[in-house]
């Protein structure tokens, strides 16, 4: 396996790991992953998988490491151990890298099911978002109105809880300080454009898009069109 | 990519436009057996593998021509198209070709060449990669035509870039020559990080489906034997997806080619001479010109 020069571009951070994540550059979900690893400040190698135009991630070699065909894959420090989701990969990294249970407080009942119900609707967002954006970008085919009705309807909710919090005086989707639910919904809200969905008419979504953007170590990836 | 805009035979693409070869994809991505639907120059074609023979129809299931070079498909709406210009280092040994997908862009087709040709928007949108903001300066370069050829380079080019290639491992300053043998095409010639007497090939090979909208198949043609070919795949696709974000947000999005409708500084000395060799040749498809003839 060899750890490329390129995708060190997206990632330079200070502590290093044997982890390795199979990544993809153009995937909202690996840069959740890759987002968290430079927020926590921890370094890992990352295998770049040909997911477009070359759908390594349907191949036989691939399905061995992930057998549902999806990026991203964290391999662990023992190089056996494998978490293939990108939620369950962003709690493992933040049980497992944050001590001060900032990111994901599992000593606060109530803010944890705050976190866990947004890390759910992330899902939602990424599955119509996600598929507008390869629509438009690759050529994917699907019912590109629908994708985008469903992607507005989320946005529309997001809106609300955003508008409700900044009332009461929170900036983040589940308290005070940003967690994983703000980690899991930032990446495909922000890349809505790239699937011709007008994030612009949102504009608690601005606001929280601009203030994620201006945290300690956040990181670009392309398509983010933050104004 | 099946749509279902009516074809408008009648549609007057100017002759230069209409002329020319147009990549499609490349080879792998029409698998055998596939029949698939795609645009080009607001006509739909149908692309059909049987086996290992392809064939291509265009407007009212006429024959398309076809051809495989430099890793893609390419065919023309035109009986008698322009010969397809000479790229002849894919023939020089020990260089690699990393095809790079096909990735549709809501902009002018020429816009996106345009855009190609501009070494001063690097600072700013490949901030970190081929620019930086402390050394954002286009230092003067020589545009010349080639009338034999009818093309354009831009040689002499320079900039300062801390990671120009992937095979880069520290900043440097880098030679650039741009070259634009065909409206919708243009290869950069760029110092290369591990010899310095080649030049590294990086191109577009751009596919106009509508006027606004458009296919970017690009390809890199490098001496590189320390990056696999997925990472030189990430590293182009993630140059590629920051231009897409500022094409799309162009305004207009058709290439204008009347000098008042945008000031030009001495840095556009290649987009002024693409923009004059457009003109020159009558070209009003994809360009503001065109909507005003509309």
């Amino acid at each position: 396996m060899i750890s490329s020069n390129a995708p060190c571009l997206v990632l330079v951070a200070q502590k290093w790991s044997d982890m390795k994540l199979y990544d993809y550059v153009l995937s909202g979900n690996c840069y959740k992953v890759r987002l968290l690893l430079h927020f926590l400040d921890i370094k890992c190698t990352l295998e770049p998988v040909d997911f477009y135009p070359g759908r390594a991630h349907k191949s036989p070699s691939f399905r061995r490491i992930n057998p549902l065909e999806q990026l991203p894959v964290l391999e662990l420090d023992d190089g056996k151990t494998r978490i293939c989701d990108s939620q369950a990969i962003l709690i493992y990294l933040a049980h497992k890298f944050d001590p001060s249970r900032h990111w994901f407080p599992v000593n606060e009942p109530e803010k944890l099911g705050c976190v866990v119900q947004w890390l759910t609707f992330a899902n939602c967002i990424t599955a119509a978002s996600s598929r507008a954006r390869l629509h438009d970008m690759l050529g994917y085919t699907c019912d590109i109105t629908a994708a985008r009705a469903h992607a507005h309807r989320a946005f529309r909710h997001l809106e609300d809880h955003l508008c409700h919090q900044e009332f009461n005086g929170i900036n983040w989707l589940a308290g005070a300080q940003p967690t994983l639910a703000d980690v899991a919904c930032f990446p495909y809200t922000c890349l809505a454009g790239d699937g011709g969905i007008d994030i612009f008419i949102y504009p608690a979504i601005q606001r929280w898009l601009r203030r994620f953007a201006t945290l300690p170590r956040f990181h670009p990836m392309p398509g983010i069109n933050i104004r | 990519m099946t749509r279902t805009t009516i074809d408008q035979p009648e549609m007057r693409i100017d002759p230069f436009t209409y002329a020319h070869w147009y990549a499609l994809g490349r080879k792998e991505d029409f698998p055998e057996g596939c029949a698939l639907n795609t645009r080009l120059l607001s006509h739909s074609i149908g692309i059909r593998r049987d086996t290992d023979i392809m064939s291509i129809t265009g407007p009212q299931g006429r024959a398309l021509p076809i051809q495989h070079r430099y890793g893609h498909v390419w065919t023309s709406l035109s009986d008698s198209p322009r010969p397809l210009f000479d790229i002849p280092e894919f023939a020089e040994p020990g260089r690699r070709l990393v095809t790079v997908g096909g990735v549709r862009v809501r902009c002018s087709g020429l816009r996106a060449v345009e855009n190609f040709l501009d070494m001063a928007h690097f600072p700013f949108v490949h901030t970190d990669i081929l620019g930086v903001t402390e050394h954002a300066e286009v230092k003067k370069y020589d545009v010349k035509m080639d009338v034999e050829k009818d093309e354009i380079w831009a040689t002499q080019c320079q900039f300062f870039q801390p990671v120009a290639a992937a095979a880069s491992v520290a900043g440097d300053m880098v030679h650039y020559q741009y070259r634009v043998p065909h409206p919708h095409s243009v290869i950069l010639y760029k110092s290369c990080p591990v010899d310095p007497d080649a030049w590294d090939l990086i191109g577009l090979f751009i596919q106009p489906l509508e006027e606004e909208e458009c296919l970017v198949h690009s390809f890199l043609l490098v001496f590189d034997d320390n990056n696999t070919d997925t990472a030189l795949l990430h590293f182009q696709q993630n140059i590629f997806l920051q231009d897409r974000v500022i094409l799309e947000n162009q305004v207009p999005a058709r290439l204008p080619l009347d000098p008042r409708q945008e000031t030009p500084t001495r840095a556009d000395a290649s987009s002024i001479a693409y923009r004059r060799w457009l003109k020159r040749n009558g070209v009003t498809w994809s360009t503001t010109r065109g909507a005003e003839i509309a």
